[in-house]
């Protein structure tokens, strides 16, 4: 078996060659322990070569996780040869990375992409040259239009010797290298010498690390390091990246011919007078997102997303699934207790987290355009200063406003965000937008205790905002976050048409990856759910019931009932309550049904419960029922939306940590809410619970306003230094 | 005079990058190293951050990083009559 990787920068049309090298065969997974999605996949027509498509990267650097991944693998795991694919309109910096991958002593073969645009723009590239000074095939390839591709085939499947080391330092540089390979010699292995004697002059921490060099040593490469350094006036790893830059002009000077006269405006620019222009930005993006939004999620004539979520969840799991599973049951002659685990706990659970795959592959084929053209990355330049305040990128944007309808789809769109900090935040953070499924709760509140009001759901917006404002400037003073530098260095790319098969490829991806969660996770939580919801201890013994007064679940509610007393769920209504909120779990619509099996003893209520609403009113004050409201608006969200957040943190410590902090914070701010409202309102006497809230406002403010973590984050004092000087 | 002094429609010259670690990285790595030209195409509608055309494509970079950029007035190129 034949390994061959594939790296290349960012938009350079890496995935579009991947998926056309490889066609359907591919496999989908993680870089072990990080976000970091990791594709392989077997080359057409050669069984035996397997291509292992490395993350989208600029360079070798130590500092992002797609470099430090990419480099891993490159130095440890020794491929068989490297294909580098290379932007041809853009090929002076998709060069420095080249100029990199070269040092491995790897055979590289390169793929000088965008053959069809380079000759409509009128440039000349001379490949021949271009290959004979970096000592490496270079052929010249457009994936999007299938050019070239035979003839890459067939280069990759030949055997390639490792090139030829191209000259790119200067003598200094040169010598310095020299006497470091001289130092690292027996340290490691000999094919890799260069590579980490590079590294080394650079003072790369991650290799210096990893080299445990005695103090003698490290006083022998820093002398040398500094002697060069000195020579330069610059430090050493300005001085290689800057001569790394100066041999591509070099090189291109001799293989590169410009278009003679002065360029006008290529599309992509006149494009973006519009679309990023200084008056029109905001406009032209508040007319995407309603669109996309309306098609995904909306509830209009073009809704498809709605229309299909809308047909599985009345049709096909409305009727015709329980209906025919009811037939086969009651033909197979199954058990009562089976088929009401089959029926209520499997086909009711999953079929609530399955009617959102519609939704989710509308609304991510649509997303898949925006990232595949290049829109994507304006929406984080337009955006960005408005939410990098809050420790989130411009990007976080489209998962918050998505979330306003549902939070699966919300948290899984947090995938186009770059910088493992922002996007961390931006998933911890999402399930605070009051989705479609909260609204029902909202109404139910509204209605029975506030007179419809329509402020309540307004208020509900604006806590949830509020919510991710608050988390994101808390949460990204801590340590763990902050301590990632996340520079905002970021190219617009050309915009381009973007193919098809990308787009179905990365919808399908998404829409299977929930679908399989549902199928596991959901599935396991759905049915325990189910267990304690239909049995319950009746003359002593577990059995089968009807009411959900008597189940386990309640049973449950009751004796968990006291966590909530400091937010005022206290008297007959504290058990219901808790159930409730237990029940929303499953999906949160189910805390008005649990009300209405609680209060009623009704099996159906409307969507918003209008026939308890005078139950709930005798029970429920202003001010509790804001403090249940709240809770519920911020607390944990559905199983569905839990394992969304799995997939994405793609790591149990950082999934529990989201799910633990919402429901923390949710308890925070309700019994804040409950407790100091109540004081206002004199339905609270003054008690030790009225202290704990005082000390947690405290406690918010002290954490929202402290100076916190910075770190080697020197962006963000930089920024704050600036802003404040104005 | 840094980069973020200037306004959209300069044509400029890099002459020294100051900062260090990870962001300085990055910034050279996207092309920006010294005697590099630049042009400030734009900023965002919210004021920040920039658009730049430098080494033939379109890089954005937020004010408090250009802080960074220590760069000189270049005459017109190509690119400046784009």
């Amino acid at each position: 078996m034949k390994t061959i990787a594939l790296a290349g920068n960012p938009n350079s049309g890496k995935t579009t060659l991947f998926n056309a090298l490889t066609g359907s065969r591919q496999h989908t997974g993680n870089w072990p322990g990080v976000t970091v999605e990791k594709k392989e996949g077997r080359l057409k027509n050669h069984e035996d070569i397997l291509i292992q498509d490395l993350p989208g990267i600029y360079s070798l650097s130590p500092y992002t996780l797609e470099e430090v991944v990419s480099r891993a693998y490159l130095v440890k795991e020794q491929p068989d040869m490297v294909l580098d694919i290379v932007d041809g309109t853009n090929i002076e910096r998709n060069l420095y990375l080249t100029t990199q991958l070269l040092e491995l002593n790897l055979p590289v073969v390169l793929a000088v992409n965008m053959a069809d645009m380079v000759r409509a723009s009128g440039n000349t590239l001379d490949l021949k040259k271009l290959s004979a000074v970096l000592g490496c095939p270079a052929i010249s390839i457009s994936a999007l239009k299938k050019e070239g591709l035979d003839e890459l085939t067939a280069e990759l499947a030949k055997p390639q010797p490792a090139g030829h080391r191209p000259d790119i330092f200067e003598p200094q540089v040169v010598q310095a290298l020299e006497e470091i390979q001289k130092l690292l010699a027996d340290k490691v292995p000999p094919q890799s010498l260069y590579w980490y004697a590079v590294k080394a002059f650079e003072r790369d921490e991650r290799v210096l690390e990893e080299l445990h060099l005695d103090p003698g040593q490290t006083s022998r490469l820093e002398a040398i390091v500094t002697k060069v350094e000195k020579e330069y006036d610059d430090d050493a790893e300005s001085i290689l990246t800057t001569q790394r830059y100066d041999y591509i002009e070099r090189i291109l000077a001799g293989c590169f011919t410009k278009k003679a006269t002065a360029s006008s405006l290529t599309l992509s620019d006149k494009i973006d007078r519009v679309v990023t222009n200084r008056w029109l930005a905001l406009p032209v993006f508040v007319l995407i997102m309603w669109g996309i939004y309306t098609i995904a999620m909306g509830g209009t004539v073009v809704s498809i997303g709605t229309m299909g979520t809308d047909w599985v969840n009345d049709v096909l799991f409305g009727e015709w699934i329980p209906n025919g599973v009811e037939t086969l049951l009651t033909t197979l002659g199954v058990g009562e207790v089976l088929s009401s685990l089959i029926q209520d706990g499997i086909v009711a659970g999953v079929g609530a987290v399955l009617g959102f795959v519609p939704q989710i592959l509308v609304l991510f084929f649509l997303l898949s355009i925006l990232e595949d053209c290049g829109y994507m990355s304006r929406v984080a330049f337009i955006m960005d200063r408005l939410f990098r305040r809050f420790g989130l990128s411009g990007k976080s944007f489209i998962p918050l406003l998505v979330a306003t309808g549902c939070g699966v789809p919300g948290i899984m769109a947090s995938r186009t965000i770059e910088q493992d900090r922002d996007r961390k935040l931006t998933i911890m953070t999402t399930g605070f937008i009051p989705c479609g499924a909260k609204m029902p709760i909202i109404g139910l509140f509204a209605g029975a205790v506030f007179g419809q009001s329509a402020w309540v759901a307004t208020s509900a917006f604006v806590i949830g905002i509020a919510a991710v404002v608050v988390s994101g400037i808390i949460l990204k003073k801590f340590k763990v976050f902050a301590g990632e530098p996340a520079p905002f260095v970021m190219e617009l790319p050309a915009y381009h048409w973007p193919t098809l098969t990308n787009l179905l490829a990365s919808t399908w991806e998404r829409g299977w990856s929930f679908i399989k969660r549902a199928g596991t996770l959901i599935l396991a939580s759905s049915i325990v759910l189910w267990f304690l919801q239909s049995f319950g201890i009746v003359n002593g013994s577990l059995s089968l019931v009807e009411d959900n007064n008597v189940s386990l679940l309640a049973d449950l509610g009751r004796m968990l009932a006291w966590i909530f007393v400091p937010l005022g769920w206290a008297g007959d209504m504290a058990w219901k309550a808790t159930v409730a909120t237990f029940t929303g779990l499953i999906a949160k619509e189910e805390v008005v049904n649990t009300f209405g099996v609680l209060y009623a003893g009704l099996g159906e209520v409307s969507e918003e419960g209008t026939e308890i609403w005078a139950a709930v009113a005798a029970d429920f004050s202003a001010v509790t029922a804001w403090s249940f409201l709240i809770f519920n608006l911020l607390c944990a969200p559905c199983f569905a939306a839990m394992g969304a957040i799995k997939r994405e943190m793609n790591n149990w410590k950082w999934t529990l940590a989201s799910i633990g902090y919402m429901c923390g914070f949710a308890y925070v701010v309700s019994l804040i809410v409950y407790q100091i409202g109540g004081l206002l309102t004199g339905e609270v006497t003054f008690n030790v619970f009225s202290v704990v809230a005082f000390a947690l406002l405290g406690l918010l403010l002290v954490l929202l306003f402290r100076k916190g973590y910075c770190g080697r984050d020197d962006t963000i004092q930089t920024a704050m230094a600036l802003e404040s000087g104005k | 005079m840094t980069l973020n002094e200037f306004a959209p429609g300069a044509m400029l010259e890099i002459t020294k990058l100051t900062g260090s670690g990870a962001v300085k990285r990055r910034i050279m790595d996207m092309g920006l190293t010294r005697g590099t030209r630049l042009y400030i195409r734009k900023v965002a509608p919210l004021g920040d951050p920039l658009e730049l055309t430098v080494r033939g494509y379109e890089l954005s970079l937020r004010k408090a990083d250009a802080v960074m950029i220590e760069v000189r007035k270049a005459g017109p190129t190509q690119e400046a009559a784009a």
